[in-house]
């Protein structure tokens, strides 16, 4: 089992790229919100969600994905996935 | 959705439609031609007496024809009652020779991919020489646009 903080760091390193706010990408926690505090437009947010999917070899669901605009909520997501493997 | 039914679905007109034809079109990708029409005001400028089609022009008319009649085309196949918009999201293109007022290009797009509403794609476009004009990726988000 991955530890919050091991995922934390694997998500930032995913949002990096996208993130136009680095400031608030530096301070990254479970609260921060992909679009209100990272700045991460709609298009990029679609590529955040591929780079989850094969980062940690998963395939995330329509639904799902309109759930992930925060780290907490992709935390939950990909902490479940990966429990059903 | 036909081709015919994709072209009227199109939300251009003169002086910013450059699709004429669309050749043949299927899930993974878009074939379609467009005639440089020499009366286009921006010919005037670009460049001073030196018409030569810019880049930006180009682009567009890889993505009227290889994303955005792509677009249609799929959202057309999820949903009978609405017509696809597609929004430009991100261009990376690179061009080879220039195009000029009256030249007839042959723009090719193929699917990368269609997920969570973006469509990503390879383009490319071709003069009646068969020479690579420009070629590149382009993306752009897909939604509904209910009729009427």
């Amino acid at each position: 089992m991955m530890s919050k903080e091991d995922l934390i760091n694997r998500l930032k390193a995913i949002v990096s790229p996208y993130a136009q706010n680095k400031e608030a990408l530096n301070s990254i926690s479970e609260d921060t919100d992909f679009i209100n505090d990272l700045k991460i437009n709609s298009a990029n947010l679609v590529d955040v969600i591929l780079d989850v999917e094969e980062e940690f070899d998963i395939v995330i669901a329509n639904e799902e994905m309109e759930k992930m605009l925060t780290v907490k909520a992709s935390m939950t997501i990909i902490e479940s996935k990966l429990g059903e493997k | 959705m036909n081709t015919q039914e994709i072209l009227k679905a199109l939300p251009y007109s003169y002086p910013f439609l450059f699709v004429d034809e669309l050749s043949a079109i299927d899930e993974n990708g878009a074939t379609g031609s467009y005639t440089f029409n020499p009366e286009l005001e921006f010919y005037k400028g670009h460049f001073k007496d030196n018409p030569v089609t810019p880049g930006v022009i180009l682009t567009e008319t890889m993505a009227q024809i290889g994303l955005v009649c792509l677009g249609i085309h799929l959202m057309g196949n999820t949903d009978q009652q609405s017509i696809g918009h597609v929004m430009l999201t991100s261009t990376a293109i690179d061009f080879m020779k220039p195009v000029f007022p009256g030249e007839k290009v042959t723009v090719v797009s193929e699917k990368v991919y269609f997920r969570f509403k973006k469509l990503h794609c390879t383009v490319s476009m071709t003069n009646a020489a068969g020479e690579t004009v420009c070629k590149g990726t382009l993306s752009g988000m897909v939604t509904l646009k209910l009729n009427g």
